[in-house]
């Protein structure tokens, strides 16, 4: 596309599907201690 | 629906549900923002007026948002809402425990949301026999989930790290026959850090949170001993051995700024001047009656701080210097699943905070609150209601959140600064927000810019 770029990014859709293992970090736990931010947990689903 | 915003230069276009981001010229950005309330005549004639191009051309990028649009990558439907009562419904697991190993503290901060480490009660350490019980209640209470985190926190914790040692090393021994693994981190003022602490963490901690507010005269501003000395020059030299000894390790140097020193970049630029590369800094929780609680007129100053630190970022990464600041860091393809972002931090349910005593609460905010106690690591939950209240609370519980581009970078909200500013979970605390939607616009441009920037090259 000539103007647009779409960057890569997870398609929360189809993480629908995939996704809910919980193996993710607590977020704020081990940071912040302040505050909700999801978006910089990593998805650690291939670590279980 | 969308979020189209421009920062630094970039034009980014957010789609909420799908979680896509796009970097798109002027014409595009005019094309993408009136697309679903113009008609598309009225589109093509206007943009080819203003950009001084054909009709054609306009109505080429238009072909492409149809694309992206038909692609669930642009105006994407949200179908996450109707999952919400389930999500409330379920049974959740608990995976998580901030361990209050010591409810005392070396240092005498004004500013301490711990009420300088007593959550408002009686000095106390944590017992080994406690800490053992409140690992075994994780354990038994986790389910089919192999990473169970535990932070020891206080207070300062390192005033028990006997008991700290000690229960490390009964994780360790349990761990494999139940098919877990232990992640720990601490979190420390650094007071207490000697050779023998920074072996042993650099060892067993995943990661360590080491508490520094930047500038020697903001950081000895509130961060005092008992006696009102300043313990900027104290830790400064500690901290230094602690990050160089802990090679390829997680840290965060992790800072408050209030009132009084809204300018936060100058504190950020002194972790990097002293060494420190991996940074997160927070904005003070406290009531807004007190004289260092951020104000409305800070606000404007913080957005132009958070801009200003993106830039630094940017700037430093040119430079071969980079740093890592905790809320840019997005990974957005490797990202949170929607059920993460939906349903948030998991305070109350699958985290809670362990005090001295052994009893349970949803976080370690939440500690001290009688109001909030749920039970303790013998008998476990015994306030379901309080849990059940806990796990409603998500990206979709508050009102205020329908109309919201950050819903799902968010979840709603930290459910114990909602409760601090409206005395409900599933409440708002509407400053916090507005400084998170600054933060994650910031962290998107600087991916946004990465990608550019690779592009180019």
């Amino acid at each position: 596309m000539k103007r647009i770029v779409t960057l890569k990014t997870r398609n929360l859709n189809e993480s629908k599907k995939n996704g809910g293992c919980g193996e993710c970090q607590t977020s704020c736990q081990s940071a912040c201690k302040t505050s909700c931010g999801v978006a910089n947990q990593k998805c650690e689903k291939a670590a279980k | 629906m969308i979020h189209a915003y421009k920062l630094n230069g970039y034009n980014i276009i957010l789609d909420v549900a799908s979680g896509s981001v796009h970097s798109v010229d002027d014409l595009a950005f005019d094309v993408i923002t009136a697309y679903e309330n113009t008609p598309r005549d009225e589109i093509v004639r206007t943009a080819s007026q203003k950009y001084g191009v054909c009709e054609q051309e306009v109505s080429d990028c238009l072909s492409d948002v149809d694309e992206l649009k038909n692609s669930g990558r642009l105006f994407a439907e949200d179908t996450f809402r109707p999952d919400v009562e389930k999500l409330a419904k379920r049974d959740t697991v608990v995976k998580a425990l901030c361990l209050h190993v010591a409810h005392t503290c070396n240092l005498d901060c004004e500013y301490c949301f711990a009420a300088q480490g007593k959550y408002h009660g009686e000095r106390a350490l944590m017992s080994f026999e406690v800490g053992k019980r409140a690992l075994d209640f994780l354990i038994e209470n986790s389910g089919t989930r192999r990473n169970l985190e535990v932070d020891f926190f206080g207070g300062e914790p390192l005033m028990n790290f006997d008991v700290v040692k000690e229960l490390v090393k009964y994780a360790r021994s349990i761990e494999q026959a139940h098919g877990k693994h232990f992640r720990f981190t601490l979190t420390t003022n650094g007071m207490l850090l000697d050779d023998d602490v920074i072996a042993f963490a650099n060892e067993e901690m995943d990661n360590v949170v080491l508490s520094l507010d930047g500038r020697k005269r903001v950081h000895d501003r509130f961060r005092k001993t008992a006696g009102g000395c300043g313990s900027f020059d104290v830790i400064v030299p500690k901290f230094q051995k602690f990050v160089k000894a802990r090679g390829d390790k997680s840290y965060y140097m992790r800072g408050t700024f209030t009132h009084f020193n809204p300018d936060f970049t100058n504190d950020i630029q002194t972790m990097l001047d002293l060494g420190f590369d991996e940074l997160s800094m927070e904005p003070v929780i406290c009531p807004p009656t007190d004289e260092y609680a951020l104000t409305q007129e800070d606000k404007l100053i913080l957005f132009e701080e958070y801009e200003k630190l993106a830039q630094m970022m940017l700037e430093r990464r040119k430079q071969g210097k980079p740093f890592t600041f905790y809320h840019y860091m997005l990974d957005l393809d490797g990202g949170p699943c929607i059920y993460k972002r939906v349903s948030g931090c998991g305070s109350g349910t699958e985290y809670m905070a362990v005090t001295p005593a052994g009893q349970l609460y949803p976080c370690h905010q939440f500690v001290g609150n009688a109001d909030y106690l749920m039970g303790d690591v013998w008998q476990g939950v015994t306030r379901t209601d309080i849990r059940d209240k806990f796990k409603t609370c998500n990206a979709y519980s508050r009102k205020e959140c329908a109309d919201c581009w950050a819903r799902l970078y968010c979840s709603g909200g930290c459910a114990a600064n909602a409760y601090n500013a409206t005395g409900d979970v599933n409440g708002v605390y509407a400053y916090g927000c507005d400084l998170f939607k600054k933060r994650i616009e910031c962290a998107v441009m600087l991916k946004v810019a990465e990608q550019t920037e690779a592009f180019e090259q």
